[in-house]
Formats: structure tokens, C-alpha cells, sequence
């Protein structure tokens, strides 16, 4: 019997980029994902700054306006929306129909289509925060962060964390009804404690710590001190940082790929 | 020189090929149910090889193990003398597979899921040659889900064979087709073999095992009921072949018992019908000759495969896209 032995049996590395460009293809034919996470942050940003009590420097916020208050919330929201439904929901539904399991017997591994998910909601997140940065700069007269290294540790930390609980989510949920399912139930809490529906400067002391805690809001409270005040605190940075380990972990450890 | 000979006689010619895939004592279970239950046979390279039987048996089971989709309690599979268990990259670059189900996004075009999976193999096959033989040339551009199911089938097909692969695996290729996208699909696979790479077939149909196979392993819960060319497999389970006739003039039955191809004479009216094998026509006919009787509305009853097939496993095969 010959033993057939392929010096480089995997697959060429321009495959991922065939992958990528077919899942932007995906995401392009799709909308609603680019729609929901530029579109409502970007159209609540313009609400907002159309709002004159919202333009108002006020000392219960610390002396910022609601304006300058909501921009990082606006960005934690884009970054939320995308980690939690457009990343677990093409990702179980391909597991689901059996897609992950077709790859698996090709020379390109399965977590390339994983991988290359990851790059293109990156994608889409980075375009929906440079949109509400650059728009709130230009057309509202918002100044520049004080911390922009500060500020992009605290994006990527919060990207990271938040790719890891979506990833658990996809990880757990056996149907993409279940994925939705996990996902509202988790995501609406978040975005409470981020600031979205009340800002948490004005909520009670316990409900502000806990918010301390919660991905979303540690990572507004470190966009915020980069945005307004200097390089962010240890403790969201850490908060994040955490989450992504924890989360990443138990996401690598649970997922199923059939 | 005695010497020299008779190691020679011994060697493979090389014509004959190696073995392509070959798999021993493969046992699988899920729970308590036992899917696959010591089945053993091996492929030759070049071979077109049928696996045969009716849901359940554990056709796909066992091609799933092979491909290293599934691991098996138990038994040895060499695919090309690679393990799937532990030469995954390998098995994964030379074996292309047709998933009895498979799927892919909705919003993707043909054309674009065939680049994407060809970009996976370093030295693929002729993409538009492909889509041109299974008539996919005109739907590049459409998306995956407003292909019809046989559209699908034949995707799963090309997607199978773009790696330019040494072995391939088809689950229930044609199942869905109708008969002209069958028969082409047929003629591809043909052309694929004659370009020297071996194909494991898993079917339902019959005049597709017929046409195509060189050899058919028909499984049944689990085991192989038996493992023959689809000839051979038909005469083993008839146990011969028969003639019916009706004779010019009454003649003693033992003048063709007495035929060493002959196993057994009835009458059905004034039909004889001659059960045997061999050249069981000619014999029978020259046999009546010679005693001057005359055999008229000669007709030769080969069983086909289905035939076989019930005869051996005591089941029907299901029809037109059952699963296993």
C-alpha cells in the first residue's frame, strides 16, 4: 500500500482571505447588522446632538453634557449589538445547517470561518466607532479625547471581552432561536448598566457599582475617563480584561463545531 | 531464474493498482444501537466502488468513519495508508467528500462558494470544466438558495471533485437528480475514474450500482451481507440464472438435469423453465436439439441487482431520496 504524504497538506493561506471576503459578502447582502449598529448609534447620536437640554454642561454629570456622556455609551452599544447577535447568529446557524461540519473535511479548518467572522464584524464595529467619533468631532463641536491611547486600549479590551461572551453564547446555544434567545436576555441588562436608557452617574450606589462590573459599563467608564479626563483607571480595564479571558475561555472550551 | 519467477508471479501487477482505502473490523455504535457491526472491505485505486443498502444499514456511517467525520469504536481504516484519526491534514487534502447532507450560506453565489472551496486545494481541478459537465454554468451567479434541490446535489458533487482529489466520497450523489442529470452525473464520475481516482459510492439506486460499480458491497444492519461485482452478486444470489421456453415436443426432464449447468426443470403450462448457470442457454438449447426437440419463446430471466439485493438481505431498498 503507497503512503501518499503532502509536504503542505493545509490549506494555502489565501484561503482565509477567500473566507473573509465571503463572509463581508454575507454581511454586505444582510444589512440589517451594519444597519442596526451604525445606523441607530450614528441616528441617536445626531438625535441627541440636536437635543439643546443634552448640549448643557450639567455638574450631577460632572460637568460634561448628556452629549459628551452618551458618545462612549453610543460606542459600547455598537460594539455590544454586533459581539452579541451578528457574531453568535451566522456562526450557530452554520453549525446548525451543517456548514462548520462541510469545512471540517476540506484542508481549510473550521475556525478560519470563525476567525474571519471576528475580522469582519471588527471591521464593522471600528467603521460604526470612527463614524460617531468623527461626527460628534465635526458636527458637534466635541473635543478631540484627551487620551487617544487610552482610549483605543479601552476599545480593543472592550471588543475583546465582548467577541468572548459572544462566542460563549454561540458556544452554548444549540439553534440560533436558542442564540437569540441567550442574547436578548443578556445584551438589554448590559445596555442598562452602560448608560444607554439612564445615565449611571444618576443611578443609585449599588446599581453604580454593579455597573462598574458589567462588560458594557466598565467599558463606558473607561471610554469615558479617556474621552474627558486622561488615560482610564486599572480597575474597568482590568474588568474587561477579565471578561475576555474568562469568556474566551470558556467559549474555546465549549464550542462545538457540528 | 526458477527463483526470480515465482517471487514475480507474486507481485501485484501494476496495471492492478494499490489499495486505495481499506477498512477492518470497523465496529460503531451510537448509545445502544449498533450502527456498524465489523464491517471489512478494501478499494483498489482506480476503482469505482458501491456501498449498497437500505436506510439505516450504516452506509453513512461507515463512509463518515473513513472520512474521519466520525471516530469508530473500533477497526483499522487506511485511506491511501493514512490513518483519518491521525492524518487528518493529509486525509483532508487528497479525499473530496459528498455529504449526504450539506449546506451552505443562502446569500452566497455558485460561483463564489466554488472559489472559496478551491481556494482551499493547493492544485484544484478545472473549475469551469465542472460546472460545465454538471450543467452549472449558467447559475454562477445565482445564489445558493434559489437552487433548485437537484442544482444543490450537483454543487455538493463539484464541491466534492474541486480539489482535484485522489479518492472521493459520494453520499447519495444522485438522490433528488432527475434521469438526464443522473445519467450525466454518471458519465462525470466515469470520466473522473478514468482520470485514475478512486470513488466510494454510497447509493439507493440500483441501475446506478449496475452501471457504475466494479464491485458492491451490500450492507445490511450494520454487517456486509456480501461483497461481489454487481454480476457476481447477482447470479451468487439467484443461484444461477433461468431460461423459459416452451418446447416443440414433450421431452424427459432428465436429458437437461443431466447437464452439469443445469440445477433445476420446471413446468409452468406448457412453459419449462430452466434454473442454472454458465452458458445455460446454449447448453439447454443444444442439449434439446440433440433429442430433436425445438425450444421456442426462448427467454432468458437475469435478475438484476434489486434481485440480488432482496435475496441476500431478505429487504427492500427504499426509493428516490430516503435517507440512511
Amino acid at each position: 500500500m503507497s503512503v501518499t504524504v503532502l509536504a503542505r497538506p493545509r490549506a494555502p493561506r489565501a484561503a482565509f482571505g477567500q473566507i473573509v471576503r465571503n463572509e463581508a459578502r454575507l454581511a454586505w447582502r444582510q444589512p440589517s447588522g451594519i444597519i442596526v449598529s451604525i445606523g441607530i448609534s450614528l441616528g441617536l447620536l445626531v438625535i441627541f446632538g440636536e437635543i439643546s437640554v443634552f448640549r448643557k454642561t450639567s455638574a450631577s454629570l460632572g460637568g460634561l453634557t448628556a452629549f459628551d456622556v452618551y458618545i462612549p455609551i453610543l460606542i459600547a452599544f455598537a460594539i455590544g449589538i454586533i459581539a452579541f447577535t451578528y457574531l453568535p447568529g451566522p456562526l450557530v446557524s452554520y453549525r446548525e445547517q451543517g456548514i462548520l461540519r462541510r469545512l471540517s473535511i476540506t484542508p481549510a479548518p473550521a475556525s478560519w470561518v470563525l476567525a474571519a467572522q471576528l475580522v469582519v464584524q471588527t471591521c464593522l464595529m471600528l467603521i460604526s466607532i470612527l463614524l460617531l467619533l468623527i461626527v460628534s468631532i465635526v458636527f458637534f463641536g466635541t473635543s478631540v479625547p484627551k487620551s487617544i491611547g487610552g482610549l483605543i486600549l479601552a476599545v480593543i479590551l472592550a471588543i475583546a471581552a465582548l467577541f468572548a461572551i459572544g462566542l460563549t453564547i454561540a458556544a452554548v446555544a444549540r439553534t440560533s432561536a436558542a442564540a437569540r434567545g441567550i442574547m436578548a436576555a443578556v445584551l438589554y441588562p448590559l445596555l442598562f448598566f452602560s448608560g444607554l436608557y439612564y445615565p449611571v452617574q444618576l443611578l443609585p450606589g449599588a446599581l453604580q457599582a454593579i455597573s462598574h462590573f458589567t462588560p458594557l459599563g466598565a467599558a463606558v467608564q473607561a471610554m469615558q475617563a479617556a474621552m474627558n479626563v486622561g488615560f482610564p483607571p486599572a480597575t474597568p480595564l482590568l474588568v474587561l480584561a477579565a471578561y475576555a479571558v474568562v469568556f474566551g475561555y470558556v467559549a474555546k472550551r465549549f464550542f462545538r463545531w457540528e | 531464474m526458477r527463483v526470480q519467477m515465482m517471487t514475480s508471479t507474486r507481485e501485484p501487477t501494476p496495471a492492478a493498482g494499490g489499495t486505495a482505502v481499506e477498512i477492518a473490523h470497523l465496529r460503531k455504535s451510537y448509545g445502544t444501537v449498533v450502527a456498524v457491526d465489523d464491517v471489512s472491505f478494501s478499494v483498489t485505486e482506480g476503482e469505482i466502488f458501491g456501498i449498497l443498502g437500505p436506510n439505516g444499514a450504516g452506509k453513512t456511517t461507515t463512509v463518515e468513519c473513513a472520512t474521519g467525520l466520525r471516530s469508530p469504536d473500533s477497526g483499522m481504516i487506511r485511506l491511501l495508508g493514512l490513518d483519518p484519526r491521525t492524518d487528518r491534514d493529509q486525509i483532508r487534502a487528497i479525499v473530496g467528500v459528498q455529504l449526504q447532507e450539506s449546506a451552505f450560506p443562502a446569500k452566497l453565489r455558485v460561483g463564489e462558494i466554488l472559489e472559496e472551496f478551491r481556494s482551499f486545494y493547493r492544485q484544484p481541478a478545472d473549475v469551469s470544466d465542472l460546472v460545465e459537465t454538471l450543467g452549472l454554468a449558467d447559475k454562477r451567479r445565482a445564489y445558493y438558495r434559489s437552487l433548485s434541490g437537484g442544482q444543490r446535489q450537483r454543487l455538493s458533487v463539484a464541491l466534492a471533485l474541486i480539489g482535484a482529489p485522489k479518492i472521493a466520497v459520494l453520499d447519495e450523489m444522485t438522490t433528488g437528480l432527475d434521469p438526464q442529470a443522473r445519467r450525466d452525473t454518471w458519465q462525470l464520475i466515469e470520466g473522473v475514474r478514468d482520470r485514475g481516482v478512486t470513488i466510494v459510492l454510497v447509493t439507493h439506486f440500483m441501475e446506478e450500482a449496475e452501471r457504475l460499480c466494479d464491485r458492491v458491497a451490500l450492507i445490511d444492519h450494520g454487517r456486509i451481507a456480501a461483497l461481489d461485482t454487481p454480476a457476481g452478486l447477482t447470479t451468487q444470489a439467484q443461484g444461477g440464472k433461468s431460461v423459459r421456453f416452451v418446447p416443440s415436443a414433450p421431452f424427459d426432464d432428465r436429458l437437461l438435469t443431466a447437464l452439469p449447468e443445469v440445477t433445476r426443470v420446471e413446468h409452468d403450462g406448457q412453459h419449462v423453465i430452466v434454473t442454472g448457470a454458465g452458458e445455460l442457454v446454449n447448453t439447454v438449447i443444444l442439449a434439446l436439439h440433440g433429442a430433436g426437440v425445438e425450444a421456442r419463446d426462448v427467454r432468458l430471466d437475469a435478475s438484476n441487482l434489486e434481485d440480488a439485493f432482496v435475496r441476500l438481505t431478505g429487504t427492500h431498498l427504499d426509493h428516490e431520496g430516503e435517507q440512511s
